[in-house]
């Protein structure tokens, strides 16, 4: 028998459940978990310098390898700087536990120091959590806390952990349980059969048909069933900002990603479909558009995890509730086996007005002969990059931009906050992806506002050398309220201006880090390849780009999916 | 339309605020919610009566049911079931009106269960409209106080929410 004390059983449940890293800020309610963690060296700790970003780094590392990330801070103020991580995390569906200290329990409800309600808090953006109240618990504890974070539909998980629950003389038996077994939680496991043949029985029957694939693909490690289903079929496929990489982006049957910046090809494909084969998506306002407006002639088939997603926006005629896997599996063996053959004069129709749709966008821009367009800024990074490199975004313009230009032919690779869209994402998440990816091209794409929402992290980089690369859109401004207010505000530019901007390339020497900066358009490609060639460096590069660009295509607000800005002046 | 969602809830501690929580956070309705926990004492029953249209009322139940602590949960109004509600009236009673209160609570089957010289203390069961329509016999300026249980719910026949 072996006992040992709380905090003991915490960092050996950890190893137990195969933990590598943990992102974390210590603090005094957690200061016996750390005192463990000091005393072993099989779960490796990396200090950040706001607990926010350890969450985004947790998130950056889930994303990337599809295996939950795991964050340590202390109770009040170090566990409610992981909310707008922990809600980033929540709305895209990220599996992540979030262990948070809290004062002793013996003075929990006494507004002690450092005390908050970490449980109260943070339910309305986790999928569950957990209070330890007694030290016994805690291995069950954190194994339930993953199980929960990593199946069905993934999600967030807070533990709770009273400082008294890990004091070091108070020792218990450790017993690390094999299996989690939860009367009340039971993701399914497979769709139903019947369900699945109407399905394929309409997809035969399709004259428009669109597959829809969303995060789910990815999240349910699915996107090898999707390519095959997609290729069999022979029909067009668009994703959602979450989904880019379930499908190869360079593959001709892709469109594109659809909705708000979606390609034109895209929505009108959508709009004018009589088939949706919806994947691992939920209909998001950002996709669209107006619901009483969505796709008049569709019928809807909805394959998702989460039953709760089906029908929440948008009836599905045919709902299917399973892992995105399993049931596209199942799909392709009846597609194969199905006597039924889609109508391909009906096919070759579609595809033929859809080419027509893809030549009349192509996703243009305008260049200029001397200022630097932010879209060709992302084109360059994808050729010298041969495609291949992990892209983190922050929120905006260039989140955009990136999630157009850039060309994702793989999944887990394009690394963005889609729900909650969170600025100050991007540098964190990069990080967490460069720790476990050392070897590989990590970019954080990013713009002079939302940079400067988690710039301190620098230091972190420095500290575990994190050599990632900070493409700075810098257009001086709030590109995307700038470009709403230009839209819908008369131009009245209500503070998005971004005045007192630092010396960036300055600001990442201070931090013992390289800065290049860019303003020129014959420097792009040659500085660039130069910032690549610094493999052991993280470099910041701040390129100015013009200041009145503006995304395309948009959709109008209150349209359908095709009601559509295509530039400046020209609305479909 | 009004309908009547029963739960079984693992009876742990913070379960009943996040299905409270859950109601608010969407947006939706709650008019009555009782809990109590059953002979089964880990397990809580819960009813809730909400109103919604069918896709709101979908949508409740889904998102009930992804709450971990949620073991089951049944819609009653789906079926044919009986409601009951407890109220709990303070009257104004005074000469003559006693007479006349005394024959309203046996009208609605109640009863009288604590006396003053001035207050009659009534308990009453039975479905929502019958409690509103015993208010409305006696009259509200007579009304003292009133304490409603909110409704519990059980389906009728052989179905029964267990595990």
């Amino acid at each position: 028998m072996e006992l040992l004390s709380g905090a003991d059983m915490l960092i050996r449940s950890l190893q137990d459940e195969g933990i590598e890293y943990i992102y974390g800020y210590p603090g005094g309610a957690a200061l016996h978990i750390y005192d463990a963690l000091f005393r072993q060296d099989k779960v490796k700790h990396i200090l950040v310098r706001h607990e926010q970003a350890a969450v985004h780094m947790a998130d950056g590392y889930a994303r990337a390898t599809g295996l939950p990330g795991t964050v340590l801070v202390t109770s009040g103020p170090g566990a409610t700087n992981t909310i707008t991580g922990i809600a980033t995390a929540f709305m895209d569906s990220i599996p992540m536990v979030v262990l948070c200290g809290q004062v002793a329990s013996t003075l929990i409800g006494e507004d002690a120091f450092q005390e908050t309600d970490m449980i109260g808090v943070s339910r309305p953006v986790v999928k569950h959590n957990l209070s330890v109240r007694h030290p016994e618990e805690i291995p069950g504890i954190i194994r339930k806390a993953y199980y929960i974070a990593a199946t069905g539909r993934p999600g967030p998980v807070v533990v709770d952990i009273p400082k008294d629950m890990t004091t070091p003389n108070e020792r218990y038996e450790y017993v690390f349980p094999k299996k989690v077994k939860l009367r009340s939680y039971n993701p399914a496991i497979r769709g139903h059969a019947g369900q699945i043949k109407k399905a394929v029985d309409m997809l035969m029957a399709a004259k428009r048909p669109i597959i829809y694939a969303g995060g789910g693909v990815i999240l349910g490690k699915a996107t090898n069933q999707l390519t095959e289903l997609v290729r069999t079929l022979g029909y067009p496929i668009t994703n959602t900002l979450m989904g880019i990489g379930c499908y190869p982006a360079s593959d001709k049957q892709h469109l594109g990603w659809l909705g708000m910046h979606g390609t034109y090809e895209s929505n009108m494909a959508m709009h004018h479909s009589d088939l949706i084969l919806c994947v691992g998506a939920r209909f998001d306002d950002r996709v669209t558009n107006a619901t009483e407006k969505f796709c008049p002639g569709a019928r809807i088939v909805h394959i998702d995890i989460d039953p709760a997603s089906i029908s929440k926006t948008i009836d599905a005629d045919v709902p299917i509730v399973g892992p995105v896997d399993a049931v596209l599996n199942e799909m392709i063996t009846l597609v194969r086996e199905s006597k039924e053959k889609p109508d391909a004069d009906a096919i070759a129709a579609w595809w033929k007005q859809i080419e027509e749709w893809r030549a009349f966008h192509g996703m243009r821009y305008e260049t200029s002969p001397d200022v630097i367009k932010p879209q060709e800024v992302v084109e360059a990074l994808w050729k010298l990059t041969n495609g291949e490199a992990f892209v983190t975004s922050d929120v905006g313009q260039h989140q955009m931009f990136a999630a157009q230009y850039y060309k994702f032919d793989k999944p887990n690779r394009w690394i963005n906050s889609g729900g909650l869209g969170t600025m100050g994402f991007g540098l964190p998440a990069a990080m967490g992806v460069k720790l476990t990816h050392p070897d590989d091209e990590v970019l954080c794409i990013t713009g002079e506002g939302s940079i400067q929402m988690n710039i301190q992290e620098l230091s972190t980089c420095k500290q575990y050398n994190l050599p990632v690369k900070i493409i700075n859109l810098n257009n001086q401004a709030l590109g995307m309220v700038k470009q709403w207010q230009d839209m819908n505000y008369e131009s009245r530019h209500a503070e998005s201006y971004m005045g007192s901007l630092p010396d960036f390339i300055k600001l990442a020497e201070a931090y013992g880090h390289k800065g290049v900066r860019i303003d020129k358009k014959e420097d792009l490609e040659p500085k660039l390849k130069e910032v690549l060639a610094m493999k052991d460096d993280l470099v910041f590069v701040d390129i100015y780009v013009d200041r009145f660009e503006h995304v395309y295509p948009m959709q109008v607000a209150r349209g359908s999916m095709k009601d559509m800005w295509l530039s400046k002046t020209e609305r479909v | 339309m009004r309908r009547i969602i029963s739960v079984l809830l693992e009876n742990e501690p913070g379960a009943l605020s996040r299905v409270v929580g859950l109601f608010s956070q969407r947006n939706y309705n709650i008019e009555t919610l009782t809990v109590a926990p059953t002979e089964d004492e880990t397990l809580s029953r819960l009813t809730v009566t909400t109103t919604g249209s069918d896709r709101v009322i979908e949508q409740i139940t889904k998102q009930l049911n992804k709450l971990i602590e949620v073991v089951k949960l049944v819609d009653l109004t789906e079926g044919s079931h009986i409601e009951r509600e407890l109220m709990l009236v303070k009257l104004k009673a005074t000469g003559s009106q006693r007479a006349e209160i005394k024959r309203t609570v046996d009208i609605f089957r109640g009863q009288i269960v604590d006396v003053t010289s001035s207050v009659y203390t009534v308990q009453l069961a039975g479905n929502s409209e019958k409690l509103d329509g015993f208010i409305q016999a006696v009259g509200t300026s007579g009304v003292l106080e009133v304490v409603r249980s909110g409704v519990s719910g059980i389906a009728r026949g052989e179905k029964v929410l267990s595990l």
